[in-house]
């Protein structure tokens, strides 16, 4: 048979060879139990909690002052608060796809990254979640707006509405993406009980390990579970972003009414979350020294993914723009019309940009095999996704069927105040996590070492 | 009797330490055959053929599991068309009030809430977590379990257990230290 791969090309190793059980532990367990505190990491940390600062601050007047604060009034009535809790929530697929769909199909090289994905996840949600909280104006009474629990005035929430659907899809998805993460800290958590030299540390992290010992009947059940864990998170992903997708799918608005919704907003959403994986990791890897972990054959794979993911949601733009004029619908085709030469001309065509030109690098391996080129590519498509929802919201309720209520959409201070401080709140979680919990999980990263290797077995 | 029997055993049982997994799974698979059932092995990451060897597989989980999803999706159902049919109908232009396709989401979402949230209890609750105490902590050794090394254990609670024999077994399968673990 021909080989047809040219010789001179061998992927990167998952792991640098020479690693043993015992290194690994040291050297991922060590960035947690080590003094050492890189001065970027200050840095980052510092800039996080400035704009966190802004944050409060938003929404402190927000509360006093109630959502006229904001640039949303009619007709658009969604403005910043929408765009970023989809750009968030977004953000947060990839982890659960590194870590539960990768491991149904046996990719090896999740095992590096889904931790540190995992949390990427939660903190995105997090900064999600606290949108439609705050959006309300009166996030006190959004309680019984929101989740049915019996009440003295004897209301109850509108389970047809697709924003109550939104509520309990992000509140699963948290819930279990928390869950999924904590059980995968366990033994990782009784490796820095068992490690730590002082007293107080290892009675925090002894709680947080429930006792764990390692026990083969404890192993058994518990990589059940995970299994299980990642086959129910398969399809929570999936319907996570399909049901922010109803938000819009199920309005009558032209350029929100759209079939193509639920699965061009699920490859969006991985899009988004495999460029933040890689503008996170590519500095990580680099400040901790962590290249032999995370090597370029994970970057490249990541690259690889972003690619895909990218070319799907050119398809999603060309069908968006192929249904507006092939619909003879008036409304849909000046929709888009609009959209491409309106007001907001410089939005979309920026978002085309960023979206489906600037990835298009990605096809070259010199560009993938390089972190520069990876992470500028992947803050592109950071931007890219931010105004693809930007496009989404705005473009299409600026101007709907009656050319009198026309109307633009101006942003004011506190929407980027608040926008900008879940950045911070993001970042600050982000670091606090990599300071005191393992930023890669320590007990997979020891079956992908050689030691591992049982005679007359793969390992695993 | 004597009262020697009374008295609690001395020793909780015997833990064999090893250096690579090959080794461990090898001396779980011969005490196995040698007729110890109350063993156990206790490895830094998951070995499949550890508790093959030992003979444990337990399936409870994936009934567990099952049960919580099924629990989740019928909460979710009988939660909505009570809310929109009993406690609170909302007639809008006559549309019916029992209008289950626009359930299926939230349905959905409870079905995969309560089977995870039952995965992450069961295996905690079947594990015996949180246990903070355990016998084999009590090997100073035993904090590389959660690092590098491989450990096999033989409660004294075994019926084949004799302090002497089970060591003299316990020595020849290549074990690289032996400790007794205390109560």
């Amino acid at each position: 048979m021909i080989d047809f791969k040219p010789a001179t090309y061998q992927p990167a190793p998952l792991i640098e060879p020479g690693h043993t059980f015992t290194s690994i532990t040291d050297k991922i367990g060590g960035v947690v139990l080590g003094k050492y505190t890189p001065l970027s990491w200050f840095v980052v940390v510092s800039i996080g909690m400035m704009l966190m600062g802004g944050l409060g601050l938003a929404i402190t007047w927000l509360l006093i002052k109630g959502t006229g604060i904001w640039g949303v009034n009619q007709p658009i009535g969604w403005g910043f608060a929408i765009i970023n809790f989809v750009w968030w929530i977004g953000i947060g697929h990839a982890g659960t796809l590194i870590s539960a769909i990768l491991l149904l199909l046996k990719q090896g090289w999740r095992t590096s990254i889904n931790r540190f994905a995992e949390g990427m996840t939660i903190f995105a949600v997090m900064c999600a979640g606290l949108f439609p909280l705050v959006h309300t104006g009166r996030p006190w009474l959004a309680a019984y707006w929101l989740f049915p629990y019996p009440n003295s005035m004897g209301v109850w929430p509108q389970f047809r509405s697709p924003l109550i659907w939104d509520v309990f899809a992000v509140s699963t998805y948290f819930t279990v993406s928390l869950l999924f993460w904590y059980v995968g800290l366990i033994p990782d958590l009784a490796t820095l009980r068992d490690k730590a030299k002082s007293r107080p540390v290892k009675i925090i992290y002894g709680m947080l390990a429930l006792g764990w010992r390692g026990s083969a009947r404890h192993w058994q059940r518990y990589e059940h579970i995970y299994l299980l864990l990642a086959g129910l998170s398969t399809p929570l992903v999936l319907s996570v972003h399909t049901v922010v997708s109803f938000d819009f799918a199920v309005g009558i608005i032209p350029g929100w009414h759209a079939t193509i919704f639920p699965p061009y907003f699920v490859a969006g959403a991985i899009y988004a979350g495999f460029a933040m994986v890689l503008t996170l990791a590519i500095p990580l890897r680099k400040i901790y020294g962590l290249e032999d972990f995370i090597t370029m054959r994970h970057l490249e794979n990541m690259g690889k993914v972003t690619l895909v993911t990218g070319l799907i949601v050119a398809y999603g733009y060309v069908s968006e723009a192929f249904f507006g004029f092939y619909s003879a619908n008036k409304y849909e085709g000046f929709m888009i019309w609009n959209r491409m030469t309106g007001p907001y001309w410089y939005m979309y065509w920026s978002l085309i940009f960023c979206n489906i030109i600037v990835p298009q690098f990605l096809w070259i391996r010199k560009v993938r095999t390089s972190p520069l080129g990876l992470f500028a590519v992947a803050m592109v498509v950071n931007v890219g996704m931010w105004l693809e929802r930007f496009v989404i919201v705005v473009t299409s309720l600026h101007r709907d069927f009656l050319p009198s209520s026309w109307g633009m959409y101006y942003p004011t201070i506190w929407d980027w105040m608040t926008f900008l401080g879940t950045i911070g709140l993001f970042l600050t979680l982000f670091f606090l996590f990599v300071r005191f919990l393992p930023m890669i999980s320590i007990f997979e990263m020891r079956t992908m070492a050689p030691d591992a290797k049982l005679e007359g077995s793969e390992g695993h | 009797m004597d009262a020697a029997h009374s008295l609690p055993p001395a020793t909780y049982g015997l833990l064999a330490e090893f250096d690579s997994p090959a080794q461990l799974v090898a001396a779980a698979k011969k005490t196995h055959e040698a007729g110890y059932r109350r063993i156990d092995t206790f490895s830094p990451y998951p070995i499949e053929e550890a508790w093959e060897a030992i003979g444990h597989h337990d399936k409870r989980l994936s009934k567990i599991v099952l049960a919580g999803g099924i629990t989740g999706m019928l909460s979710g159902i009988a939660l909505q068309e009570w809310v929109h049919n009993i406690a609170y109908p909302i007639n809008i232009a006559g549309k019916p009030l029992n209008s289950w396709p626009q359930f299926v989401p939230v349905t959905f979402e409870l079905t995969i809430l309560f089977a995870a949230i039952s995965a992450v209890l069961g295996m905690i609750i079947l594990n015996g977590l949180p246990e903070p105490y355990h016998p084999v902590f009590n090997v100073p050794r035993f904090e590389h379990a959660s690092r590098d090394k491989f450990f096999l254990l033989v409660e004294s609670a075994d019926p084949k257990f004799d302090r002497a024999k089970t060591l003299d077994f316990l020595k020849t399968l290549d074990a690289s230290e032996i400790n007794e673990v205390e109560p």
